[in-house]
């Protein structure tokens, strides 16, 4: 079964390059790309109207909220939001209720994620039982259970050797361990980030600082044990450096960073706003243009959609007492090209940092355009324009900072091994 | 005569003008509040609920006063021993109380920007009595409207606010009224107990009490919040006494005919020594719990008139 795609500005983040061309998929996988292909016979012909054809977002870090509460999102309603995102891997957050921090759980979310989402599922799993930062978890039996990565979320293991230690048991058997870095004495209770908004607003608050701290802690604790890290989200100016020097040093580190502290900045809170409300808390205006510059400069790997679902009742409340995050599956590449419309980054600088980066952290085939990757692949119209609404994302929750705004950019074709798991009408 | 206001929620939304349309207003209930009948029917035939979600004797007892001064029928209900232990939220409290068509709702709330959401979602005037620390609009404009009586003007003053400002929604609410009205406004105090970055809020920030209070023309003194110390901003209240309570030694720093106001409940020995708390001669603090009532009778007053003018603007149903 063969796919031609033609016509196509073929987005290719290996080479950062953007052609014109045409690309040939065949049972599932892309065998050929260039100017000009000839069809194959009996081959579906695919015309992109000249719109972008880009790998798949590898989106690292989504929560769906199976097991404990499918209310908020399931992975019925999550993978058809993927879809329609261009998202074709989600690598699911083990922070539900009950966490996943068993082959069992694991294994109830792999077949769960099998059954209802049309987009390839890669699950974490927690590091330590209960994400209550005291026992590891069972590593070897969830590596063989399917889990990619190990990972406590935006709980910090506040007892460092508990955390070197998982690191070192982590090291020996290859895994990848991703962390939150915050220092949790300042962030204890924080729901914005410390400056003059906090103080106009009298909201509890923590420093940026707080974040340079952990990650300097992280740091250490991957030259003592030789653990392979990713930080999950690296969102101040003030961490950078550190970073630098870690991957200078030649530690086997990467970063990511969220989509939303690319896009936002503290003061879109504005009269307490809750949908804004994230971890770690959106920053200054002068964080936000650090940390795209290092996005540009691949210091940060990775960009994430952190989509957390979180239904009404967790968020209509007081700032200090809602519930953090935001859904993003659907609004990570129109508020990515935000940043390509912006002159700051190129399409392939996005997509190396959507798809590429995380992929090869993860050691998935996916992420590229190249021959014997797998057709995981997103058609899109980077300049159509919008207004969000809503109450019309496929999530059930409609948590979203970005609603009622004019965003730029529309999926027009999601294909997961070939197969079109979304079409736009 | 200028008020715009729908709500009272902080002194943020005010401008300069409105400020003193109200404080204006409230000088005419000071008069009236000193006559044998103190009544007014302003608020005639409305309801007003006072909801306190957090402690309080003072302000409550005060709203209550001034509400029923006015002619309102007043209710009070004590929120903290209410559904809201029944795990009720903020805004199912609210359309409760909404379907009973309040016309004033007075809330004080310990989470800030909770009076704002409770705002969002009723159909009569609410007034901030204090929500977490972000404002308490009502102390604000008595403790102008104490100023402005004191000493004759309410712009171009030295104004000290000592002590524990990061804690203080009464702090935040006087520096951004102060500044409104082009005053020069001074923060002292530990730097443990300022917000950070409050130097950009224009004002000036001391660590030491004498360098702060020198030629000041009133030293506002702020209550140390010891229910919300978690623990930790200063060594011990003995030193904090020593080093930033105001006594009459450190007044004198400040101009000789310098008022010290304090917003009570005051801690006598902490942040202020019991004799200079009661020395008529520099201490208004009773005078600030005299045009609390009025400044509330006056905001009351304005934002019924708003209310009723809005209603009969709007199509009648039929």
């Amino acid at each position: 079964m063969s796919l031609l795609f033609t016509n196509a500005r073929l987005i290719d983040p290996e080479s950062l390059s953007e052609t014109h061309g045409s690309l040939l998929v065949q049972d599932g996988v892309i065998v050929n790309l260039g100017a000009e292909i000839a069809v194959p016979e009996g081959a579906e012909v695919i015309d992109c109207g000249g719109k972008c054809l880009a790998p798949g977002i590898v989106d690292i870090g989504v929560k769906v909220c199976e097991p404990g509460e499918r209310h908020k999102e399931s992975y019925r309603s999550a993978g058809l939001a993927a879809a329609a995102g261009g998202i074709t891997t989600m690598v699911t957050r083990p922070d539900t209720d009950p966490c996943i921090d068993s082959p069992e759980t694991l294994e109830f979310v792999t077949r769960r994620a099998n059954e209802a989402a049309p987009v390839n599922v890669v699950p974490m799993a927690a590091l330590t039982k209960g994400r209550e930062g005291k026992e590891m978890t069972e590593f070897g039996f969830l590596m063989d259970a399917g889990a990619i990565a190990f990972t406590d979320c935006d709980h910090v293991i506040s007892d460092t050797k508990v955390y070197s230690r998982a690191m070192t048991y982590a090291r020996s058997l290859g895994a990848l361990v991703i962390a939150h870095p915050q220092e949790p004495g300042l962030s204890k209770g924080a729901a914005v980030t410390s400056g003059k908004f906090a103080s106009l607003r009298g909201l509890p608050a923590v420093t940026p600082m707080a974040e340079r701290m952990g990650l300097d802690r992280d740091i250490a604790l991957i030259e003592m044990t030789g653990v392979k890290y990713h930080a999950d989200q690296i969102t101040t100016a003030r961490a950078l450096p550190a970073l630098e020097r870690a991957k200078a040093n030649g530690f086997d580190i990467t970063a990511g960073t969220s989509i939303h502290h690319l896009t936002l900045n503290e003061l879109d809170v504005a009269d307490y706003r809750t949908f804004f409300k994230i971890k770690p808390p959106l920053r200054s205006e002068e964080d936000r243009l650090a940390v795209v510059a290092a996005v540009k400069s691949g210091l940060i790997d990775t960009i994430s959609s952190m989509h957390t679902p979180q239904d009404e009742e967790s968020k209509r409340l007081p700032f200090e007492e809602a519930a953090s995050g935001a859904v993003a599956l659907e609004t990570l590449l129109p508020a990515a090209l935000r940043l390509f419309h912006a002159e700051q980054l190129t399409l392939p600088e996005l997509f190396r940092a959507m798809a590429l980066n995380p992929a090869n952290r993860l050691g998935l085939p996916s992420g590229r355009l190249s021959a014997g990757a797998p057709a995981d692949l997103i058609m899109f119209d980077a300049d159509a324009p919008f207004v969000l609404d809503r109450f019309k994302l496929n999530s059930k929750s409609k948590n979203t900072p970005f609603d009622g705004q004019r965003m730029q950019g529309k999926v027009l074709a999601t294909y997961v091994a070939g197969q079109a798991v979304y079409r736009r009408d | 005569m200028v008020f715009r206001q729908k709500h009272l929620l902080g002194i943020e939304h005010l401008h300069p003008e409105e400020i003193t349309t109200l404080l204006d207003l409230a000088d005419q209930y000071v008069d009236l509040n000193r006559r044998d009948v103190k009544h007014s029917e302003a608020l005639r035939g409305l309801t007003q609920i006072n909801m306190f979600f957090e402690n309080s004797t003072r302000t409550q007892a005060s709203f209550e006063i001034a509400g029923k001064r006015l002619g309102a029928d007043v209710m009070n209900m004590a929120m903290q021993a209410s559904s809201i232990k029944k795990g009720e939220t903020l805004i199912d409290t609210a359309m409760t109380l909404n379907a009973m068509h309040p016309d004033l709702l007075v809330v004080r709330h310990p989470h800030s920007g909770a009076v704002d959401l409770l705002a969002q979602k009723v159909n009569c005037a609410v007034l901030n009595a204090g929500d977490g620390r972000h404002e308490h609009p009502t102390q604000a404009l008595l403790d102008a409207l104490t100023i402005r009586r004191t000493k004759g003007r309410l712009h171009r003053l030295n104004i000290a606010i000592c002590g524990d400002v990061a804690h203080s929604r009464v702090a935040r609410s006087n520096l951004i009224l102060l500044g409104k009205m082009e005053n020069r406004v001074r923060l002292v105090g530990p730097p443990t107990l300022m917000p950070s970055q409050i130097n950009e809020f224009g004002v000036e920030v001391y660590e030491d009490m004498a360098e702060g209070l020198k030629d000041v023309d009133v030293v506002m003194m702020l209550r140390l919040q010891r229910e919300r110390m978690d623990g930790g901003f200063i060594p011990s209240e003995r030193e904090y006494y020593h080093r930033y309570g105001l006594d009459a030694e450190k007044l004198k720093h400040a101009k000789d005919d310098a008022i010290v106001m304090h917003p009570g409940p005051m801690n006598r020995g902490v942040e202020i020594d019991g004799e200079l708390a009661d020395d008529i001669n520099r201490s208004v603090i009773q005078e600030q719990v005299e045009m609390g009532v009025a400044v509330r009778m006056a905001a009351m007053d304005l934002l019924a008139r708003n209310l009723r003018e809005s209603r009969a603007n709007q199509p009648v149903e039929v």
